[in-house]
């Protein structure tokens, strides 16, 4: 317990810079991928085979490789390309940063675009028809009745996606970045206290996963309202 | 493509590893799982709430630190023990370790759901039938654990096979490490992630019909009745 307050008093302005970053990074490619994530699952649900199948592919390649590999093949792998370095964006896609930030929202979007298109297939058959009934269109229905209902569906599973993702970015310090884990790397072979130092890592890390789960709860009560209130 | 065919001995070599990596975990977590949702069902205070802690922690932190904490920690460990020449812990012993106690405890969750969705009354059943507690568990709660738990568990391990990947940063000589390698030597990063990349895939979609396989064989007893 001592060591544990030591290394607090010593290193807490690294563990909080470092917590900053993973927050920043959780944040950014959460709202980021639930935005790319949405016209997946609609492309994925489309009746046109060449959309529903190209969105299958990217769903499968994501989910079925490891997220390490893809930081990887963004982070030194775009490099291999002439083109690309050779680009205006070649500047901005050389940070350590941006890379883990595409890598995140590109894979979080893959798993998310699951939970959205079964959230959409779970919206009551009869209520999509009673909206065109109505006379709307398409667009509109998915986006006043559709949407709307698959949201309050999807957010458990959601939130679990959200806390996935949270531990995920850990591999950005394997990219060089300096977040919780990447501050906590640092902080163990300064201090030769690995255990210690990690397991104070852990604690935000638990700590986060707490919040997440309980923004979520909150989030899962008030779009539910409409459901209790009828009883 | 010339390169991909030079290292394609290496790159497999490494796969090998991987899968071995892999399997062992598989392993350890299902016991492990198995073990510790036995202790949460068990109505024991002192058993069950080591063993929720456990594992809601385990499951709240990411893998990969979990993975530094063993392979640094057990390092450090085992420097205090032994003091100076004290052996080291392989990178292949902390990632079975850390990768089978987090599938561990992901399974336990996976099993308790299966447990309690078995109605209480057919052990109750067997009893008043004169089997034994063990013979109850053996032929009429473990065959529909089995059954409910098999889709949860592959995605399980599905999630452990992505997972190893993780160990070539503490330098396991697996698929990403000699993808690494390749892609140093050869300077075609690209090329060499994409092909581990598709080796994870490939892993991934055999896998999968694996598992369709096994949740079609455990439930066949109920095929008929639905």
């Amino acid at each position: 317990m001592q060591v544990l307050a030591d290394l607090a008093t010593e290193y807490w302005r690294d563990f909080l810079a470092g917590t900053w970053l993973t927050v920043q990074l959780v944040v950014l490619s959460s709202v980021l991928g639930l935005a790319l994530a949405v016209p997946l699952a609609i492309a994925r649900l489309s009746a046109n085979r060449a959309l529903s199948g190209a969105a299958a592919g990217y769903s499968l390649f994501f989910r079925g490789t490891p997220m390490l590999v893809q930081i990887f093949l963004v982070y030194y792998g775009l490099g291999q390309f002439e083109a690309i370095r050779g680009s205006v964006l070649w500047p901005v896609l050389r940070e350590a940063w941006v890379c883990a930030l595409i890598t995140f929202v590109l894979n979080t979007a893959a798993y998310s675009g699951e939970i959205v298109r079964g959230g959409i297939l779970a919206v009551p058959k009869g209520e999509v028809e009673a909206a065109r009934a109505c006379g709307m269109t398409r667009a509109q229905a998915y986006r006043l009745v559709i949407l709307p209902r698959a949201f309050s569906i999807c957010l458990p599973a959601y939130s679990n996606e959200v806390v996935i993702l949270m531990k995920g970015t850990s591999l950005a310090s394997t990219i060089t970045l300096l977040e919780l884990t990447g501050m906590a790397r640092l902080a163990a072979s300064d201090t030769y206290q690995p255990i210690q130092v990690f397991l104070l890592a852990g604690a935000i890390y638990y700590l986060l996963t707490l919040a997440i789960t309980r923004l979520f709860a909150r989030l899962e009560a008030r779009f539910t309202r409409y459901m209790t209130d009828a009883r | 493509m010339q390169p991909v065919i030079d290292y394609l001995p290496l790159l497999l070599q490494g796969l090998a590893v991987t899968l071995k990596l892999a399997v062992s975990t598989a392993v350890l977590g299902l016991v492990l799982g198995l073990g510790l949702a036995l202790a949460k069902i068990s109505g024991r205070g002192w058993l069950a709430r080591p063993a929720f802690w456990a594992t809601d922690f385990l499951r709240g932190i990411p893998e990969f630190l979990v993975l530094l904490v063993i392979y640094f920690g057990g390092t450090q460990v085992l420097a205090q023990v032994f003091g100076p020449g004290a052996p080291e812990v392989s990178p292949f012993l902390a990632g079975l370790l850390a990768l089978g106690l987090i599938f561990g405890a992901y399974a336990s969750e996976t099993f308790r759901a299966a447990f309690l969705s078995v109605p209480k009354g057919q052990v109750e059943a067997g009893r008043a039938y004169g089997f034994s507690r063990w013979q109850c568990f053996r032929h009429i709660q473990l065959p529909q654990i089995w059954r409910i738990a098999i889709p949860g568990l592959g995605n399980l391990w599905q999630g452990a096979v992505k997972d190893t990947a993780l160990v070539s940063i503490i330098g396991l000589e697996d698929v990403m490490r000699k993808s690494q390698q390749a892609a140093q030597s050869t300077r075609e990063p690209f090329t060499f992630y994409l092909v581990a990349a598709l080796m994870f895939l490939v892993i991934t979609l055999i896998s999968m019909a694996v598992i369709a396989r096994a949740e079609k064989r455990a439930g066949r007893g109920m095929a008929e009745a639905g």
